[in-house]
């Protein structure tokens, strides 16, 4: 048994031993990134190919501030790229529908914008359940809706693509194409979605109870948690998040079609992984997950810019760098 | 029998980090002797056992073999050596069976193929000496804990074993199954194998060692014949200072105390039928039985942690408990029996850990990390945990403190039932003394108590009246005063079995 030891106020020494140095990689990988595309073209560290660099990103990044709390939570969802292509191409569908009766095309819009919110609720909330009620593996539910939702834009599209009715285009299209203050909306979404996501994670009970259930679900269980509950919760905040990033994506193309959103899944586990969360669950944070969307899209956009490598393997890239993330992350939790 | 030690360490030293957990100890080992090492938990028992078998190198000092010093730069080469040390978490794969768990990694091979019959019939002759009764292809899985220790023990008597280094074998054996495991020892050290023995059961090691090295804080405090020895001295040298009443003074229960917790023939399928009981504010119940009479399974099942049916009562109102948080509510905690899977999360820290069951007072909505702070600050000194900082991770503490964590986040729930399942498993006498004095503290507060424990002197010391199961259901619900073990054994076993009592007749109370 130990005695007690004094504590002595702690020198800066001490205090640059306390920084997580470790969570920082991710961030660090950012900055290499950033110096190296700047060194590479004069175009790059421009404001205009910054904001269209995050812009990118704000699809990806959204969809990972939600699968930050599944994966967190000891799940995993694989269904959220063919959940995204399903809600566009129904969203689309209806907002065509409903045009031309009474409703005002900014109605009609409003109207679309709320049916996919709520059905991206009820998406996560069957993943979820299936899961927690129905006792299956995450992996087997998420693969068997990931199949459903692209069989069925698939089918609603019949095969081709849905488009979105030109003159409501006009009035959706600033949702995606627009400014507030400097800063494309999508930015704005993705900083929103980010800052309620890590207050939601760090600073609530829910948030504590999905880090409890990740890093043991008997511990949590024992401790009077709701788990099952928590847990769905989790696959619930997924498909919002799928739900809000569908919102921003429609006004972009104005289309679905069966191809939309694929490899979705891979690019939003990636940031996750990427920004440090231990796929095994029970911890993460959600601005790693945001440095993480970041940094695909920008190793995307450096391949872009220079010839150096073909863009064509940007998949490439992005792959080693994953498996890079995880490489450096065994540290941490290799004991 | 030769009197050259085979094994033994010279001024070992062990840090972890900045903390020295193990300070300069000599310990030697003889063939043919139980050596049996003792001390509180973090005395560095352990650790001193891992320094000797190749887990763990040590800061300073020697490790000889023989005469020579030797350096195990791992277990294996510990084993290569003949030095096995068998874990206390045990340290067989589940999804293979008990065969291949005894050869794994140096399978009989005949025709370049694993000879499966050679192996199946070496394993079930090693058992058959052990007198354990497991199928050799059955998967470990599907074992009970004991007869998986006994595995254990098969695999690390099967390889060349000149040292034996076991760490808390009994724990989780049943009697009969220790006196088994104490004929193979004897046997063992018959034909010169040495044992260095780790048990904080002071009765098994009077029984079965023939020299014990006590530790305290990291230090030697002396390597001593256990003839020459009581257990009470034993106990003063461990924790340095005379040990008062192990037990609080037992108050009686006034004739007027509401009965808190009511149970009527729950059942809970495959493990309790019909049991039924009461326990009343300011009263310890005792549950005794053999390991598997279905004591945990019987409150697991009334909170709400398994599917059961029957009746419950809290306070004389019916409840229907669906989920461990209905029971919560209706302040009724439990210790589980499984501290490391069930009681705490490892990997955080000891903050999170005190208040994960409590939450709902230190988030309003946002959690309040100060506050939070505070109340581990608070019970870190009301339950005497001692360690050096508090910013560490539960995994980081020795067993007591990890109990007593374990303790203190039940206690913030602020509940007026405490079921303590096991409380005191693997750890020290000093914590235990501890724990029974904060159960006594809780009767004083009006709280009613169930207490779960395989250790029948503390059911003893502890209980008002004694529960006793065998094989699913109540045998018999005991006076505790006056009471002896070898009646709760008769019950215990299904050898003594009282009349269950009529529905109408409510069962009596002594005060």
């Amino acid at each position: 048994m130990s005695t007690p030891e004094t504590v002595a106020a702690p020198s800066w020494r001490a205090r640059l031993r306390r920084v997580p140095w470790q969570q920082l990689t991710p961030l660090a990988g950012l900055v290499l990134l950033v110096v190296v595309g700047s060194l590479m073209h004069p175009a790059f560290l421009t404001s205009t190919n910054l904001f269209n660099v995050l812009t990118r990103s704000a699809f990806i990044g959204i969809i990972a501030v939600g699968g930050t709390f599944v994966i967190i939570g000891g799940g995993i969802d694989l269904s959220v790229g063919s959940m995204a292509a399903f809600l566009s191409g129904a969203m689309i569908l209806l907002m065509n529908a409903l045009y031309g009766g009474a409703i005002s095309p900014v109605g009609v819009v409003l109207i679309g914008v709320g049916l996919v919110l709520g059905s991206g609720l009820l998406a996560g909330a069957a993943n979820g359940l299936a899961i927690t009620r129905g006792r299956i593996e995450p992996f087997i539910v998420t693969l068997g809706t990931l199949g459903i939702f692209r069989s069925l834009v698939t089918y609603l599209a019949d095969g081709g693509t849905i488009s979105l009715n030109f003159a409501l285009r006009g009035v959706y299209r600033p949702v995606f194409y627009d400014s507030f203050l400097g800063i494309p909306i999508p930015v704005w979404a993705f900083a929103v979605v980010a800052v309620l996501g890590a207050i939601l994670l760090h600073r609530t009970r829910f948030g504590r109870y999905v880090r409890a259930i990740g890093s043991n679900q008997e511990v949590a269980r024992y401790a009077a948690i709701r788990v099952a509950r928590v847990r769905t919760l989790t696959y619930v905040i997924q498909g919002l998040c799928v739900a809000i990033a569908v919102v921003l994506y429609v006004p972009r193309l104005g289309s679905a079609s069966a191809s939309t959103g694929i490899l979705w899944e891979l690019e939003a586990i990636a940031a996750v992984i990427i920004g440090g969360t231990a796929l095994k669950g029970g911890s993460g944070h959600i601005w790693g997950t945001v440095v993480g969307a970041i940094m695909l899209s920008l190793i995307g956009n450096v391949l872009n810019l220079t010839s150096a490598i073909s863009e064509y393997l940007n998949g490439t890239v992005q792959g080693l760098i994953i498996i890079g993330a995880v490489f450096l992350q065994r540290g941490r939790q290799g004991r | 029998m030769a009197h050259e030690p085979i094994l033994s360490g010279i001024g070992l030293s062990k840090s972890f980090g900045p903390i020295e957990v193990l300070h300069a100890v000599d310990v030697d080992v003889r063939p043919g002797e139980v050596h049996a090492l003792v001390g509180e938990n973090g005395a560095g028992k352990s650790t001193l056992m891992k320094l000797l078998s190749g887990y763990h190198q040590p800061n300073a000092g020697q490790v000889v073999l023989d005469g020579r010093p030797v350096r195990f730069p791992d277990s294996n080469a510990a084993e290569a050596a003949g030095v096995v040390l068998i874990h206390q978490e045990l340290n067989l794969v589940p999804d293979l069976t008990v065969e291949e768990n005894v050869f794994l990694g140096r399978e009989p091979h005949r025709f370049g193929l694993v000879d499966r019959g050679a192996a199946r019939r070496a394993t079930a002759e090693l058992l058959a000496t052990l007198r354990t009764q497991v199928p050799v292809t059955r998967r470990v899985r599907e074992l009970s804990v004991s007869q998986a220790q006994m595995v254990e023990i098969a695999k690390a008597v099967s390889r060349e074993v000149r040292v034996l280094c076991m760490d808390e074998p009994t724990d989780v054996l049943t009697g009969r199954e220790t006196e088994v495991l104490f004929d193979l020892v004897r046997r063992l050290t018959a034909d010169g194998v040495a044992i260095l023995y780790v048990s904080h059961k002071l009765d098994e090691i009077m029984a079965i060692a023939d020299r014990v090295t006590i530790l305290r804080d990291g230090h030697k405090i002396g390597t001593f014949d256990v003839a020459d020895l009581t257990p009470a001295e034993m106990a003063r040298r461990m924790v340095g200072r005379e040990l008062a009443d192990m037990y609080p003074p037992k108050p009686a229960v006034p004739d007027d105390a509401p009965v808190a917790l009511e149970v009527d023939e729950l059942d809970v399928p495959g493990f309790v039928r019909g049991a039924s009981l009461r326990v009343r504010r300011g009263e310890v119940l005792g549950v005794a039985g053999l390991v598997g009479a279905g004591r945990t399974e019987l409150f697991e099942g009334a909170l709400g942690l398994r599917p059961a049916h029957g009746s419950v009562r809290k306070d004389g109102r019916p409840v229907r408990w669906r989920h461990p948080e209905d029971a919560k509510l209706d302040r009724v905690a439990y210790l589980t029996e499984d501290r490391k899977a069930k009681g705490l999360l490892l990997s955080k820290n000891l903050r999170e850990n005190v208040v994960l069951q409590s939450l709902e007072r230190f988030a309003r909505p946002f959690v309040r990390l100060h506050a939070e702070q505070q109340a581990l600050e608070r019970s870190a000194k009301e339950f005497d945990v001692r360690v050096a900082r508090l910013d560490v991770e539960a995994a980081a503490l020795s067993g007591g403190n990890q109990q007593k964590i374990v303790l203190a986040k039940l206690m913030l729930t602020e509940p007026d039932v405490v079921i303590l399942d096991e409380p005191t498993r693997g750890i020290d006498i000093g914590t235990k003394r501890q724990i029974y004095f904060y159960v006594g503290e809780l009767l004083a507060r009006g709280v009613a108590v169930v207490l779960i424990s395989s250790e029948l002197p503390e059911i003893l010391g502890l209980a008002h009246r004694v529960v006793v199961m065998h094989d699913g259901a109540i045998t018999g619900t005991l006076d505790g005063a006056g009471l002896d073990e070898e009646t709760v054994m008769a019950y215990a076993t299904g050898l003594r079995r009282d009349p269950p009592p009529s529905t109408l007749e409510s069962p009596r109370v002594h005060a």
